[in-house]
């Protein structure tokens, strides 16, 4: 089922930059899509709208089934330092209004589900970089969102922090199948995770091509190293690189 | 570490010994300039003059600071709100700022009938820019993820500015008030030394004019000492409240491990 139609989508800023040039997409309930390409291509841009945190330009974004609940989680773990991890993930429930017991009842358990348990006390200060980026999930996670778009969440990680993330992330995909919508510029890291992968032409952004990966989950430590995965990750280079020469 | 405290105090009893030592080995007139132990036997005997000074020039002192908080930080919210308001009103506040008190001290004194109330004005007037141009740099400081993200669920601003825009603001809004501390003191003391004998009750600034004029040196000396130590007291008083309620998160209150 679809639940989100991007069509022709332009973004033209202020200063004349146009990030957008006609971006297409379409996305599914429940699948995990990433969209790959080039810094600067218009990605953040384009997550940004389907949010809704932007209007386009141009063109239109569809919701078929109706506008989710959406989590949005950035590059940045983006926490606030004066509240402790509970109090971080707690946020979106509070700026809904829920009470202050129910809220953090459902905070832990956010936090619990990203393998947090026991941190609930900590300020950001008192984290690591994986696990303040984990808190960003839990809380993109704790309204239990249909849309979870993620704006290369783990590019500022090191790599064995990456890995572990990556693979806890799908280990939460499948338990409970939202709608994931992940920006990378890594070829690894999107043929790793994704079922599809849309690749950007460099700016002005529009969806050159689209890829799946056809291989199954559980994807483990096996799958990463397989001549499978490789061979993915070859097509979806040169495809890569075909957009961004385009 | 400890050569953190001990240092200094071992630096201060070296100038006093040594002050002590040339007056009177040159044998200068106290009305010239008293040794420090003279000084310090005037501050016991001339007590009862000089505590109720301090108490009126720290009042003052005091009651500007709160003033500044208030109209400082309640511009900087009305700043934030609206950028014409910042735009038409911002400038006016850096004349304030930029006019030197000694030379305003005297207009207010003549148009305000009330002295206290005139010196009050002198050092809020000194007071308040840093508040407000520090709490408007912080109400501004915002991470743009973060408002982002109470867009995204939908916060109203008045929500926004509860739980996203004072807690970004506190640590600037402190390191203004650290500020402004110093110069409501500095404030209160200039206008005192404008306003001259005027007021019923007299500051510390009045009793420096007045020892000077009969000659009693040593008492000048003494309530400067007693300004400068006010002055001490409330920078620490204030980096204390600074550093207690930023403690938990902010990075310029951690202790370095
Ligand atoms: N608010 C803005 N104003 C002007 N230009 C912008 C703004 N945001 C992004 N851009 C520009 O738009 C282009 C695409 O940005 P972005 O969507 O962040 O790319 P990506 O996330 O793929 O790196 C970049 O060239 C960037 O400099
Ligand atoms: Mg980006």
């Amino acid at each position: 089922m679809l639940l989100v139609r991007v069509r022709d989508v332009s973004r033209v800023f202020a200063n004349g930059v146009q990030a957008l040039g006609g971006a297409s997409l379409d996305i599914g309930t429940g699948e995990f899509l990433s969209v790959l390409g080039p810094s600067g291509c218009g990605k953040s841009t384009l997550l940004r709208l389907i949010a809704g945190l932007a209007e386009p330009s141009a063109g239109t974004i569809d919701w078929p089934q109706g506008r989710p609940d959406i989590g949005f989680v950035f590059q940045e773990p983006t926490l606030m330092p004066w509240t402790t991890t509970l109090g971080n993930v707690a946020l979106p429930l509070k700026l809904r209004g829920q009470a202050r017991s129910e809220r953090e009842a459902r905070a832990a358990e956010a936090l619990a589900g990203v393998g947090l348990q026991g941190f609930e006390k900590s300020y950001p200060r008192e984290l690591s970089g994986g696990m303040k980026m984990r808190v960003s999930i839990a809380r993109a996670l704790v309204t239990a969102p249909r849309l979870l778009l993620m704006d290369e969440p783990f590019a500022a990680l090191d790599e064995i922090t990456r890995r572990k993330l990556n693979t806890d992330l799908l280990a939460l995909w499948e338990r409970t199948r939202f709608t994931a919508v992940f920006v990378t510029h890594s070829v690894f890291e999107s043929v790793f995770l994704s079922q599809r992968i849309a690749v950007m032409s460099a700016r002005p952004g529009r969806v050159r091509s689209e890829l799946a990966i056809p291989a199954p989950y559980p994807r483990t430590e096996t799958f990463g190293t397989s001549a499978e995965y490789a061979a993915h990750c070859r097509l979806a280079s040169a495809q890569l690189s075909e957009a961004m020469a385009a | 570490m400890t050569a953190r405290y001990v240092a200094p105090v071992l630096m201060g009893l070296f100038m006093l010994a040594l002050w002590e030592g040339l007056v009177r080995a040159m044998a200068i007139p106290s009305y010239i300039l008293p040794g420090p132990i003279l000084v310090a036997k005037t501050l016991v005997s001339d007590w009862g003059t000089l505590w109720p000074a301090l108490l009126v020039t720290l009042r003052i002192t005091l009651e500007a600071l709160v003033a500044a908080v208030l109209v400082g930080v309640s511009l900087a919210l009305l700043f934030s709100l609206s950028r014409w308001i910042e735009l038409s009103l911002f400038p006016y506040a850096i004349i304030l700022q930029v006019t030197p008190i000694v030379a305003i001290a005297p207009l207010i004194i003549a148009w305000v009938d009330d002295v206290n109330v005139s010196l009050l004005i002198c050092a809020w007037l000194v007071a308040f820019f840093p508040i407000l141009s520090n709490t408007v740099l912080g109400l501004r400081s915002v991470d743009r993820n973060l408002l982002d993200l109470f867009e995204l669920y939908g916060a109203s601003r008045w929500r926004t500015l509860i739980d996203l825009r004072l807690p970004a603001a506190l640590p600037y809004f402190l390191g203004g008030l650290r500020i402004s501390g110093g110069l409501a003191l500095i404030g209160a003391v200039v206008a005192e030394f404008v306003a001259g004998s005027g007021g019923r009750e007299s500051g510390l600034a009045y009793r420096i004019l007045e020892s000077g004029y009969q000659l009693k040196i040593p008492r000048m000396f003494a309530a400067l000492v007693l300004i400068s130590l006010a002055g001490i007291a409330i920078y620490l008083l204030l980096a204390l409240v600074s550093h207690l309620s930023l403690r938990r998160w902010h990075e310029s209150a951690l202790s370095e491990e």
